[in-house]
């Protein structure tokens, strides 16, 4: 036990003393998140979207004229129409089958609108929806944060033992008494607290002041993130088991984990994407991470919703470590 | 006295390269070892199957009449020809580490006055000079209290200061009992530190003795060297040509002497000296710089 944590804390301080790594991955996926936050905050504050479903036969020479406003008619299911004031994409809803007008009493715009609205809608009923907007960066981040995940476990785990490997601090370790499956954990132990903390550090400290929406519940949040840290460590383990080039080492990560960037989802929904490159998509642990996460975050999933990824991450964790365990030398 | 480790038709070959081939001898407790060999000798594969970190193709490794183990580990210190040290740490840190690896380790404190540590021990490895991370890669093979210690030219690119100081050490480490195998280029430090001598060439033992016998078995008398200015032909009792100079050994110095007189050749640049280790190498392997 001594040895593990001594080893463990040796490898911590390797990397927080490694100035240059350290601020790369807290600061590079704060700088992404802001940055998309920024180029996606379209600015429609000056128009009101108003969804009209039925015909507008009553509101002629109507506030509906006035410039600021934009009709959007719809002749979809009703409650399809309702998820989008509830998640802002619209500001308010005018039903003429039902004879009654919508407004979400979470968004900035209900006040205006009811106001220009009173004279003209006084035949109407009011209902009122609530929901928070869903914007692209609330479900940018925990694409972000996994590709932060996937970079750090795959480089300081994968990357880093096939360096000593190359420099010789295995050799040296491998003179000591100090068993291999003690040695290898000890980097995983370490690289896990290290992945966590800077996860959970991005998360909290963009969500200061970007605010993201979490309907689902933290701690499922975190166990999910657990357990993807687990199975991207143990991927990178599989990298590590042999390789002695380090050329070599970070030419195979990068061949898998820049397709593991663009076909997980991180940056674009899958969905419409083709069916062969949805079912591609699932090899990588990434995808079920986010795919998890957004759920988690944006449906409110519970943890019987997510079990699926739980399982699906548990086992590729299991699948990695045997193969890592099989091919693993010291030289 | 009683042998501590031994080899026996040691054997080991990349490919086709026969680096080991068939070496067998034993250490008694308590001497320092040499093993000398020019360039690609064979010497660190040797020394690596001896530690356990390379498994011979052939052959038998034992260290007190058993075969080596894992527990041989926990018994053994060990200095690398080429090691990287953790990065970002400090001496004091890395020396943590190691003393947390074995089950009875030497305090921190005399660890860094064996080895004179004091001034460096708070700085980080990446940062030492050459001999000072020779002295602190020496502090990392003598935590375990070692019963055998394993050092692959540990004084390779140092200042002659430095080299002397660094003997100053390995004499202490011999005068805890400690058995100490050595690697080294340096003739004259195989036969300050040395009780016991083996040359070894192409992975085959040439000699095995102590600096003494081996000395008077090889040499007898005085070494004569003179620049043969040309004068190839020449042909004196015991006088070998190498390069621009004609050498002689005797064991009678004074009829030497008045051969090279009556020869006539220009005495200018004539030396007489005592053979030593340097010159047993060059005999033995022919050059002290074939790579
Ligand atoms: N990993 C390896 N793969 C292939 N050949 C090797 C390997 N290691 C050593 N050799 C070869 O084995 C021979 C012996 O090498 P070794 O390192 O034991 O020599 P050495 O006596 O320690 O030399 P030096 O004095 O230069 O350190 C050399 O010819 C070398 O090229
Ligand atoms: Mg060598």
């Amino acid at each position: 036990m001594k040895k593990f944590t001594a080893l463990v804390y040796a490898r911590t301080m390797e990397f927080v003393r490694d100035k240059g790594t350290f601020f790369w991955n807290l600061l590079f996926p704060v700088v992404l998140v802001v940055g998309f936050s920024f180029a996606f905050s379209g600015n429609d504050e000056t128009m009101f979207k108003v969804g009209i479903v039925g015909n507008n036969t009553q509101l002629e020479d109507s506030f509906l004229d006035l410039k600021a406003i934009e009709l959007i008619e719809y002749d979809e299911n009703p409650a399809l129409v309702l998820e989008k004031l509830r998640r802002h994409q619209i500001d308010m809803i005018i039903d003429f089958k039902k004879q009654s007008y919508y407004l979400n009493s979470e968004s900035s715009s209900t006040e205006v609108l009811r106001s220009l609205g009173r004279s003209d809608l006084q035949n109407f009923n009011e209902q009122e929806i609530s929901g928070e907007a869903i914007r692209y960066v609330d479900w940018l981040v925990p694409g972000i944060i996994g590709m932060n995940m996937l970079f750090s476990c795959m480089f300081g785990v994968g990357f880093v033992i096939v360096r000593y490997r190359k420099n010789g601090v295995l050799k040296r370790m491998k003179a000591t008494p100090v068993s291999p499956f003690t040695f290898i954990t000890a980097q995983m132990v370490s690289r896990f607290v290290i992945v966590l903390l800077t996860s959970i550090l991005v998360f909290a400290g963009t969500n200061l002041f970007l605010h993201f929406v979490v309907n689902g519940s933290y701690l499922l949040l975190i166990l999910l993130t657990i357990m993807a840290i687990l199975s991207m460590i143990s991927l990178g383990l599989i990298f590590a088991a042999r390789l002695k080039s380090e050329e070599l080492a970070s030419g195979l990560m990068n061949l898998i984990t820049f397709p593991m960037m663009i076909f997980s989802g991180v940056f674009f929904s899958l969905e419409g994407t083709p069916g062969i490159m949805q079912n591609a998509s699932k090899i990588f642990p990434l995808t079920h991470f986010i795919e998890g996460a957004r759920a988690v975050m944006i449906d409110g999933a519970g943890f019987t919703d997510v079990l699926p990824q739980f399982l699906v991450l548990g086992g590729m964790t299991v699948l990695f470590l045997l193969i890592s365990s099989v091919f693993f030398r010291w030289e | 006295m009683n042998t501590i480790m031994q080899i026996e038709n040691l054997k080991k070959n990349y490919g086709s390269v026969q680096a080991v081939d068939g070496l067998s001898f034993s250490i008694e407790e308590g001497i320092c070892f040499g093993l000398l060999g020019p360039n690609g000798a064979g010497k660190t594969t040797t020394i690596e199957m001896m530690e356990g970190i390379l498994a011979p193709s052939e052959g038998q490794v034992s260290f007190r009449g058993k075969k080596i183990d894992n527990h041989f580990k926990k018994k053994v210190g060990i200095q690398f020809q080429n090691t990287a040290l953790p990065e970002f740490i400090t001496v004091k840190e890395t020396l943590e580490l190691f003393r947390s690896l074995y089950p009875d380790p030497r305090s921190l404190d005399e660890v860094i006055e064996i080895c004179s540590l004091s001034d460096i021990i708070d700085r980080d490895n990446r940062k030492l000079s050459g001999g000072q991370r020779q002295r602190m890669l020496l502090g990392l093979a003598i935590i375990p209290h070692p019963e055998i210690i394993f050092l692959d030219e540990p004084t390779t690119g140092l200042d002659p200061q430095a080299r002397r100081n660094f003997w100053e050490l390995i004499k202490r480490i011999k005068a805890e009992k400690t058995t100490v195998l050595l690697t080294t280029h340096y003739m004259e430090e195989a036969e300050i530190l040395c009780d016991q001598i083996a040359i070894m060439d192409h992975g085959k033992l040439l000699e095995i003795d102590t600096p003494e016998t081996l000395l008077e078995n090889h040499f007898d008398g005085a070494l004569v060297k003179i620049p043969h200015g040309g004068r190839t032909d020449l042909k004196l009792d015991g006088g070998v040509l190498s390069g621009d100079f004609l050498e002689i050994t005797t064991n009678n110095l004074d009829r030497t002497m008045r051969d090279l007189l009556s020869s006539q050749l220009n005495l200018e640049g004539l030396s007489i000296k005592k053979p030593n280790m340097e010159d047993l190498f060059l005999k033995l392997t022919g050059s002290s710089l074939r790579s």
